[in-house]
């Protein structure tokens, strides 16, 4: 039964977007299409107010993000504010802006750990699909300072039909780095990504396959590298409890100081999101009138409302609601009990012919 | 055997929780008072053995009930690459 009475948790991890510049062009980017300009963005000193805010709040990790976070020039400050907060300061890269030198500074600020991101193992792929030329022997170059800086080192690959085959090799890339942990996400189609849905869906062949290797490589590498793996969305049957559920574990604060719920949750109509810059984040997190919105189970329609899965997924991914059903308060459509799951069989279906990857539109400012 | 927190992985005071928290990779694990002992001893130079005969002695707890508990205890950590484990 719903109950609107809970007391609200306190966050645990913030996602940082200190920018929206990124030298990539990644077809699928998690910014949203209208990306935000460089006068926009909060400075080094107001991300330091908004690092100890959050820390007083509840969170203890902090996720740098962006863009490219080593676009701005102030990463190393920003870092140490970080970490003079009380917060675990954890980088979220490309790669691409890093050097032996800055990385010497990211660390000696106390930058806990780094994400790199790659597009692919092959370098002709990855470069294509980054849109950036040598790209990829520069995130090479990337991991080995960081391993040399004796940084922990995660490896982040995000996967889609153009690269899924390159799965047994995402994993030896990443213990060839040194990387103590991999992240295997499929492309959420949110952002650009959902502009070029049909270009980067996975087949259901490729899934099965992915989801069998990655079983594999669990117990074959088991106690070397720890393996996150997110399957597609659209070949599951239950949805995720997006965000750990709305408005219940994190927070995402955008380049200007706007604070989200989630990174995509722009895309809703008619939602009211404040700006760091003006209300404390604490009021914004315990009586925000985005976070409030879908907290919980009381927002819930039918079938989600009488479900025994409720406080499982939470309904799921709004803002995938939304860009299937046209509907943000409609339940997750991946969900085989409710009438929308019929949408999403039909845009799979529909995307069995899909086009190659030529046809795809990159991330560009003001596209 | 040597446990050692790998670069990335830390303790830390969560004062809003009032908990003591294992900070690692995209990862926070709530400690209890028990865990907390364990790790606030894992300094890279003491074996687990010194570590037991250490615990047994502040919980007034016999060696052979805590020696599995904290054999056990880091030996899932190191599964998760939370802890390592030097010969």
């Amino acid at each position: 039964m719903p109950d609107g009475s809970r007391p609200v948790p306190p966050p645990i991890a913030m996602l940082a977007e200190l920018t929206h510049r990124c030298p990539l062009s990644c077809p699928y980017c998690s910014n949203p299409v209208d990306l935000a300009r460089r006068e926009a963005e909060l400075t080094a000193g107001q991300w330091a107010d908004v690092f100890g805010q959050a820390a007083a709040l509840g969170v203890l990790q902090v996720h740098l993000s962006g863009g490219e976070p080593a676009s701005r020039r102030d990463l190393e400050e920003i870092v140490a504010a970080a970490r003079e907060a009380g917060l675990y300061a954890n980088l979220i890269t490309s790669g691409v802006g890093l050097t032996p030198e800055r990385i010497a500074a990211l660390v000696a600020a106390g930058m806990d750990h780094v994400q790199l991101s790659v597009q692919g193992t092959r370098a002709e792929t990855a470069d294509r699909v980054g849109g950036y030329r040598g790209g990829f022997a520069r995130k090479m170059a990337v991991a080995e300072a960081i391993a040399a800086a004796g940084v922990a080192l995660t490896l982040n690959a995000v996967m889609h039909r153009h690269n899924l085959d390159e799965l047994p090799e995402i994993f030896d890339l990443a213990e060839r780095l040194g990387a103590r942990r991999v992240e295997v996400a499929c492309v959420q189609f949110q952002g650009w990504a959902l502009e070029n849905r049909a270009v980067l869906q996975p087949t259901r062949d490729q899934v099965e396959k992915a989801k069998r290797l990655v079983a594999e490589a669990r117990a074959a590498r088991q106690g070397r590298l720890v393996i996150d793996f997110v399957p597609p969305d659209y070949y599951a049957d239950l949805p995720k409890a997006c965000m750990g559920g709305w408005g219940s574990t994190g927070l995402n604060v955008a380049p200007d100081g706007t604070v989200l719920p989630c990174h995509a949750a722009q895309t809703i109509p008619g939602m009211v999101f404040a700006n760091v810059r003006e209300v404390p984040l604490a009021e914004i997190w315990y009586r925000g009138p985005a976070f409030a919105a879908f907290r919980g189970t009381d927002w819930m329609p039918e079938p989600c409302r009488s479900c025994d899965r409720r406080e499982v997924d939470f309904g799921g991914c709004r803002c995938q609601a939304l860009a299937v059903l046209g509907d943000a308060s409609a339940p997750d459509p991946v969900c085989r009990r409710t009438p929308g799951r019929a949408r999403l069989d039909q845009l799979l279906a529909n995307e069995g012919n899909a086009p190659g990857l030529e046809a795809a539109r990159w991330r560009r400012i003001g596209g | 055997m040597i446990p050692v927190l790998p670069p990335g992985v830390r303790l830390h005071w969560d004062a809003v929780r009032g908990s003591h928290v294992l900070l690692a990779p995209e990862r926070v694990l709530m400690l209890d008072e028990v865990g907390h002992a364990i790790l606030s001893r894992v300094d890279g130079a003491t074996p687990v053995d010194v570590l037991v005969s250490g615990l047994a002695a502040d919980f007034a707890a016999p060696v052979e009930e805590v020696g599995p508990d904290v054999t056990e205890f880091l030996t899932g950590l190191a599964l998760e690459r939370l802890v390592d484990l030097h010969a």
